[in-house]
């Protein structure tokens, strides 16, 4: 893929991370108290609410991308070689596939209401 | 009166009154070590460059320093070195600017060393060759007897990025350059920039592919050290970042 199309990624999933971040914390502090929607129920309850779960997945998949592309871009400015840095991209892409199928499974277990 | 003036200033000049150390970073990779650094006293006026004082400690106290030079005059880039931490023109740095009782004078950071402060620019040369520094036009001002003509403001575009003299200052000053061995540099992609900003120059696309690689043009985090540190006022992070305008859509 070309350096700019990764890049302009990057630089989309910042942006969107923190539109839906806003909107995440925001929900948070005018539902009701902070502290009250940290309650077991009320965050389990936010789960089974589906345009909210579709939310924390936008922002799990956004932000897993971003961060190990920047990862990608720091190890790949520390040091150089071909093979070092072939193991870097693919590295980076199967931590991110393993991160982004681990959340998944935590947001649809718990919006299925399988805890 | 004028007269008087020019005769007291040659007479203050007889009898210098201020001296400084220059502490001299010695290396010669074939047969050193590490670094030593060399103090000489010297003798120094108002006008005095750090060139001028190397040059003299080479002529009168060591003979052996290797420096390099040519110009004299901040034209042919040849002079780089750090002067007290900061990359520099010893030829357009005067000792009298620098306020300080010593001047401690070694190799640029980012280069391998030749010999003292003599640093192998070899690397820079070949990225600047990698992003093709001559317009790319099937028209020819030679065979057509045409002449490509501009307006004040298509000059403008450029001609700031087009007063680069290769110095290599902006590569040394540069923090991705520092660990990323392949990183183009902002030397090379301001000139990408000033021939893709030419309106006479038709080779937009081949440059815009070479520098959208891995270790091209995305290496740049807006540290802007090397507009810092460029002795002719290319202002290298602003071409950086308007060429990257093509590659994001903002210019065409
Ligand atoms: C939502 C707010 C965020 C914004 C606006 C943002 C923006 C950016 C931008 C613009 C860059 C490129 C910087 C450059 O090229 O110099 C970057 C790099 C990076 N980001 Fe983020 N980011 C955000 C959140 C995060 C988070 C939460 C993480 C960790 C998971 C992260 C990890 C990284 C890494 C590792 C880099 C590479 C370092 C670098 O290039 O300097 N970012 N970010
Ligand atoms: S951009 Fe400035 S600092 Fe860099 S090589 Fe050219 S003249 Fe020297
Ligand atoms: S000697 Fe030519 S730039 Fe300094």
């Amino acid at each position: 893929m070309r350096e700019s199309i990764i890049m302009k990624i990057h630089y989309g999933t910042a942006l969107g991370a923190v539109v839906l971040v806003a909107v995440h914390v925001l929900f948070r502090i005018t539902m009701m108290s902070y502290g009250d929607s940290l309650q077991y129920e009320n965050v389990i309850a936010n789960y089974k609410f589906v345009p909210y779960a579709i939310m924390l997945e936008l922002i799990l998949v956004l932000l897993s991308v971003h961060g190990f592309n920047g990862l990608r871009v720091i190890l790949i400015e520390l040091k150089q070689g071909k093979s070092y840095e072939k193991a870097v991209t693919y590295g980076c892409l199967a931590a991110m596939a393993i991160l982004i199928a681990y959340g998944s499974r935590t947001i649809l277990l718990t919006s299925m209401g399988m805890t | 009166m004028a007269n008087t003036q020019i005769a007291e200033e040659q007479s203050s000049s007889e009898v210098s009154s201020k001296t400084v150390t220059l502490k001299i970073a010695k290396f010669n990779p074939e047969h050193d070590s590490g670094t030593q650094f060399v103090d000489f006293k010297v003798q120094y006026e108002r006008w005095t460059t750090v060139l001028d004082a190397i040059l003299d400690v080479k002529e009168h106290l060591d003979h052996s320093v290797a420096v390099r030079y040519s110009c004299r005059q901040a034209s042919c880039g040849s002079c780089g070195m750090k002067i007290n931490g900061r990359p520099r023109l010893a030829c357009f740095t005067k000792i009298s600017e620098l306020d300080s009782d010593v001047i401690t004078v070694e190799p640029m950071n980012n280069y391998p060393i030749v010999r003292d402060l003599v640093v192998d620019l070899e690397g820079m040369f070949d990225t600047h060759k990698k992003m093709k520094p001559f317009i790319i036009n099937e028209d020819s001002e030679i065979t057509n007897t045409k002449e490509f003509l501009q307006t004040p403001e298509q000059i403008e575009e450029y001609i700031q990025f087009a007063n680069c003299i290769k110095c290599g200052l902006c590569n040394s000053a540069c923090p991705t350059m520092a660990t990323d061995s392949s990183f183009l540099g902002p030397q090379a992609l301001t000139q990408a920039y000033r021939y893709v900003a030419d309106n006479r120059d038709k080779g937009k696309n081949e440059r815009l592919k070479i520098i959208d690689e891995s270790h091209g043009i995305w290496r740049c985090h807006f540290a802007g050290s090397c507009s810092q540190v460029c002795p002719k006022g290319v202002d290298p992070a602003m071409g950086i970042q308007l060429l990257r305008g093509y590659l994001l859509g903002f210019r065409k």
